[in-house]
């Protein structure tokens, strides 16, 4: 049994992380739907299986922090309090969606929230990262950055460079590798040279190998509170290897059929973070009325939010001619 | 009244920037206690210190991606390339990420940095080392291209530059890091987006950019000695944003044009304006648009070969006199990729 006198987290806190997980999940389920019935065209990538990562770092970090995400990012976007209605809207080009259309389910953006971006070439965003952990130590303001990514980003180059470079300056920063064990399509194992890739290549940059396992929400917590309040108190980087699974495909094109089925199978029903997470607020004797009236309260704000997005309008087609330069417009010439 | 090297003028502009506002810092390789390898930065660590000039490794990703999540937070970074064909190794920071962030976010995110790299031939660095690549970033929507031609538009164009919300790629040339001038008042702005008159004349439009809009003001000063012929001369000091006013107010008054470019031949910015005065001017024009361009080839080392690859100024005296005494629009210097 668990040993209610020790807990560290407490059941305030770790209610918070039900109910922002619970919230990813159901977002990107009815992403998923959306998709289904042709309402949200172009590429998306969910993240369901993902979320006790970025919903732990949602709980953990401060107003006016920094995050930076993936293409894979609508659940690291939601975890910093962006609205559903922002994200479903941007993801079926609604001029409610958080950029109006312009961006797309890959590049969310919420600055009012410390959503600096989401990125589509693969590595270039734990550059970008350490600019704004840079302007914090410039200013010497305390603000925290945190930079998520996936396995297959090991393998890049500006992953190397910027790890480098956090590390010599010393930058309030976190780099939060989300092993999902597979690239694209590929198994990472099959195409990197160290068993696991980031934590084996974090002493190379002097940096502690940490190695999480991503689908514990409150293992998740313990690890981003830890390495938030060091960047936070000056004493540097880190970089974490959270192990996890994507339950569905890579993208909106993909079957997944390249893992098998036995896998697949363990994973959704073994290492669930949502039902793991449930079981355990159980375990801690939180009453059940208490979750299941959260999880009421989700499916309404996302049923709510999906109405909102749907009635948004279109954008309007002069929106392609704004916004390029500070001025507003996208004049080249006089 | 000074006389001020063009090299010497970026230092002073940098540090002039860097006095006025405490938001401008400076990162690059080599460029703290180095003081450059062009020496074009020196003094600037001793008067700043280590906090707002920046030693970075050897990691152009890096580099320009830390200077653009910097400048997301409303600081105002410079970055150098130490050479602007190391463009090439951070060209998705440069194009995907610098250039379209703040498109994508719908203005969220201002990008308020100037990226700074040596660019050009004359040095007989060979094909790495020497490439003019305005081009290459005046194609991306979102940048800001600026590529001064003396050490006043370097003092100018530099705070402008760095006052600038949007981001400013600024290509100094090598050749004319040693150009001097004679400087009054050091502490200028000149605005990005406005050409700047070498010559005046009558007779053809001449448009260049850095060292080749200094080429062209020397060819216009043979053309008028030996070969009666006023040619304007147009320095466009920015490609983007581009001051077309002041080219079709030119074209209008001469007929006749012709383009100075460092870059190889195919898509070289007078491809553009030339398509742009064939929509604008077409009525005007008396002949052909023509462009001197180096040929479409990768800029060779040897004296001999890179000295009769970039436009020279007997080469642009003779294409002058070409078009404009013996009719002829034939360009000589630029033929080999075509079919014939
Ligand atoms: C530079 C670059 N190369 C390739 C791609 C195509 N691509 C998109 S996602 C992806 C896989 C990335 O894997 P990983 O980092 O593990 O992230 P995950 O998708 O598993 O979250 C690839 C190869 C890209 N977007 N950028
Ligand atoms: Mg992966």
């Amino acid at each position: 049994m668990v040993d209610k006198l020790n807990d560290d987290i407490g059941e305030k806190k770790r209610l918070q992380l039900w109910e922002m997980m619970l919230k990813l999940r159901l977002v990107e389920k009815k992403a998923y739907d959306l998709f289904l019935q042709n309402l949200i065209k172009g590429t998306s990538h969910l993240a369901l299986g993902q979320e006790a990562i970025a919903g732990a770092f949602g709980v953990a970090l401060k107003q006016g922090d920094y995050t930076f995400c993936t293409y894979r990012g609508h659940a690291h976007t939601l975890a910093r309090g962006s609205s559903i209605e922002g994200v479903l809207g941007e993801l079926m080009g609604r001029q409610c969606g958080l950029m109006k259309g312009k961006g797309g389910s890959m590049h969310l953006t919420d600055v009012d929230k410390g959503v600096m971006g989401s990125y589509a070439i693969i590595g270039a965003h734990l550059t970008i990262a350490n600019g704004t952990a840079l302007a914090s130590k410039y200013n010497k303001t305390n603000e925290v950055s945190v930079c998520f990514f996936g396995d297959g980003t090991t393998n890049i180059g500006a992953f190397h460079e910027a790890l480098n470079m956090a590390k010599i300056w010393n930058l309030p920063i976190v780099f939060v590798c989300e092993n999902n064990l597979y690239m694209e399509y590929t198994p990472i194992h099959e195409v990197t040279a160290v068993e696991h890739p980031a934590a084996d290549r974090a002493s190379a940059y002097d940096l502690d190998r940490v190695i999480v396992d991503g689908n514990d929400a409150d293992e998740m917590l313990r690890i981003a509170e830890k390495a938030i309040s060091k960047a936070r108190e000056g004493k540097g980087p880190s970089l974490i290897e959270a192990k996890t699974y994507r339950h569905s495909g890579h993208s909106r094109a993909d079957p997944g059929k390249y893992r098998p089925d036995e896998e697949v199978k363990d994973w959704m029903e073994n290492k669930d973070p949502i039902k793991n997470y449930r079981a355990k607020l159980l375990d801690f004797n939180i009453n059940e009325k208490i979750i299941s009236e959260i999880e009421e309260k989700i499916k309404d704000q996302v049923e709510k939010a999906t109405e909102i997005s749907m009635a948004s309008p279109i954008p309007e087609i002069k929106e392609i001619y704004t916004d390029v330069w500070a001025n507003g417009g996208s004049e080249w010439h006089n | 009244m000074a006389q001020l090297t063009y090299r010497a003028s970026v230092s002073l502009a940098i540090a002039q920037s860097m006095r006025k506002d405490q938001k401008v810092f400076f990162i690059g390789e080599d460029v703290g206690a180095a003081g450059g390898v062009f020496k074009a930065t020196v003094g600037l660590l001793e008067e700043f210190g280590k906090e707002r000039v920046m030693d970075a490794p050897i990691s152009e990703q890096a580099i320009l991606g830390a200077a653009m999540g910097a400048a997301m937070t409303g600081l105002r970074p410079i970055a150098e390339i130490m050479f602007s064909d190391f463009l090439a190794v951070c060209w998705d920071i440069v194009a995907n990420q610098i250039a379209k962030t703040r498109y994508m976010s719908d203005g969220q995110i201002n990008i308020p940095l100037v990226i700074r790299t040596a660019n050009g031939g004359g040095s007989k660095f060979g094909a790495q080392h020497s490439q003019s690549l305005e081009n290459w970033s005046m194609m991306i929507p979102g940048l800001k291209v600026v590529a001064p031609s003396c050490p006043s538009d370097v003092l100018g164009l530099m705070d402008s530059a760095v006052k600038d919300p949007d981001p400013v790629i600024f290509y100094e040339h090598k050749s004319l890091y040693a150009f001097k001038e004679e400087i009054e008042q050091t502490d200028i702005s000149i605005p990005i987006g406005e050409a700047n008159t070498l010559h005046e004349g009558k007779d053809i439009t001449i448009i260049g950019l850095a060292l080749m809009a200094q080429r062209a003001k020397e060819a216009a000063l043979i053309l008028k000695d030996k070969h009666d012929i006023n040619a304007k001369v147009i320095d466009l000091r920015s490609l983007v944003p581009l001051d077309l006013q002041t080219i079709k107010k030119s074209v209008i008054e001469t007929g006749h044009v012709l383009t100075v470019e460092e870059n190889p031949r195919l898509c070289g910015w007078g491809a553009e304006i030339s398509s742009l005065i064939s929509e604008h001017c077409f009525k005007n024009l008396k002949g052909p648009v023509t462009r001197v361009t180096t040929p479409h080839v990768p800029l060779p080392s040897a004296d001999i070969l890179e000295d009769n690859t970039i436009p020279s100024v007997e080469l642009i005296v003779n294409e002058v006199v070409k078009k404009l005494k013996e009719n002829n629009y034939g360009n000589n210097n630029a033929i080999p990729w075509r079919n014939s």
